[in-house]
């Protein structure tokens, strides 16, 4: 695919563009369906039934058999959508920081605590 | 004739909807961002409105991958929450004021935007935890809404220039809008946080400080920045500035800050809610 402009590079940061929703479309259709309990459920008791009726391909199973966060990511997967998978692992956005940065959980957190910044104005 | 009475814009983390099923308003860890709600509280018992605009993002509940609009509004009676797929759910439904809606549809059509049109849509958590935080403990909603939703999701995002330029027409339509409701302008998400990519956890404090400082008096300001360098100053998610950018630009008469409270951290996030009290711009 030929663009005109250089695509921006943000350090650590993807940027979900076309390019990412194209690759990652199976693999976020599956985490969308996510939002039915029913759908949650047929992926617990079948994970790769479920992940072929999706039609994922197999880098984005591979990440999502090793819970692998950054490769999903970097198959197209949407953090939006993936927070919906996440839950399903019992996985809060704290542990998929974690899982994402390499740094322990607790660190993680502690890392966020660490602004400990509070300012309010209220007006006369 | 309508008034918009001010502007509301805060954060919309779904753990805040958690915490509120919890009840752990007055917890260490929740309070200092919760008590930023009681001047809004004293301002939404005072000004009484009866519907609410607001710009918010959908996070994949309404909207997926197949068609995701830039701009959508909704025109719906009713509006509901579903699950989103980490249960939850349990919020009020939402009545809509479809007049007001289609009026403000054919405004911004004419002022050359091309919004999708939405009788049928769920909303999530980004509509309904501003909701629970601004009318806690209510038996119904005691306002009808009308939701804007902007894409932050799907890159190309639109820009904060074009964000603002919609609020402002969006705005037009409110001050021309003949009935005598009192309407409430409210802008979620941000600020500043990134879910995803080994930058996760990024949080950039002189960011959130200058969008808090410039928002009230000189919110053109923020359009100095296009959508990636947002992203790259207060993160992937960060970037839901967009929808407090859209907000803000409703407000063309005079405003005042009311209430500012910028707390860090809540989950992944820097939260903030400000308050802005707005007085018609008068005709010269």
């Amino acid at each position: 695919m030929k663009s005109s402009g250089t695509r921006r590079e943000i350090p650590g940061t993807p940027v979900f563009d076309g390019r990412a929703a194209q690759l990652g479309y199976p693999l976020n259709a599956m985490c969308y369906s996510f939002n039915e309990a029913a759908n949650r459920e047929a992926f617990r008791a079948d994970e790769e039934a479920y992940m072929e009726r999706f039609g994922l391909t197999e880098a984005q199973r591979d990440a999502v058999r090793r819970r692998d966060v950054l490769g999903m990511i970097a198959e197209g997967g949407n953090v939006y959508y993936l927070a919906k998978l996440a839950g399903i692992f019992g996985l809060n956005v704290q542990d998929l920081g974690s899982m994402q940065t390499g740094l322990p959980v607790e660190d993680f957190k502690a890392a966020l605590l660490a602004h400990g910044v509070t300012e309010r104005r209220i007006a006369a | 004739m309508s008034a918009i009475v001010g502007g509301i814009f805060t954060s919309h983390v779904p753990g805040i909807g958690h915490a509120i099923a919890r009840g752990l308003q007055r917890d260490p860890y929740w309070k200092p961002f919760f008590d930023g709600f009681a001047p809004v509280h004293e301002f939404l018992a005072r000004e009484k409105p009866d519907v609410a605009v607001v710009f918010y993002n959908d996070h994949g509940l309404n909207f997926f991958l197949d068609k995701m609009p830039t701009f959508a509004i909704g025109a719906a009676p009713e509006y509901r929450h579903e699950d989103e797929g980490w249960g939850l759910s349990g919020f009020k439904p939402f009545r809509g004021a479809p007049e007001l809606s289609w009026h403000i549809i054919e405004q911004v059509v004419r002022d050359e935007f091309d919004p999708v049109t939405c009788q049928s849509m769920l909303v999530d958590h980004g509509l309904a935890v501003p909701f629970e935080l601004c009318w806690p403990d209510v038996d119904a909603w005691p306002v009808r809404v009308v939701p804007i939703s902007i894409n932050t999701v799907q890159h190309p995002l639109p820009s904060p220039k074009r964000c603002f330029a919609l609020g402002r027409s969006v705005g037009r339509a409110l001050d021309s809008w003949a009935g005598d409701e009192r309407i409430v302008v409210l802008g979620t998400g941000g600020l500043s946080h990134q879910l995803d990519g080994t930058r996760a956890g990024h949080i950039n404090v002189d960011y959130d400080r200058f969008c808090l400082r410039n928002l009230a008096q000189d919110p053109e300001a923020l359009l100095q920045h296009d959508t990636l360098d947002i992203v790259e100053l207060a993160g992937s998610q960060g970037v839901e500035i967009l929808n407090w950018i859209a907000a803000r630009g409703t407000l063309g008469g005079p405003v005042r800050e009311l209430a500012s409270n910028y707390h860090v951290p809540i989950s992944n996030t820097a939260t903030a809610t400000v308050l802005l009290e707005h007085r018609q711009a008068v005709a010269a």
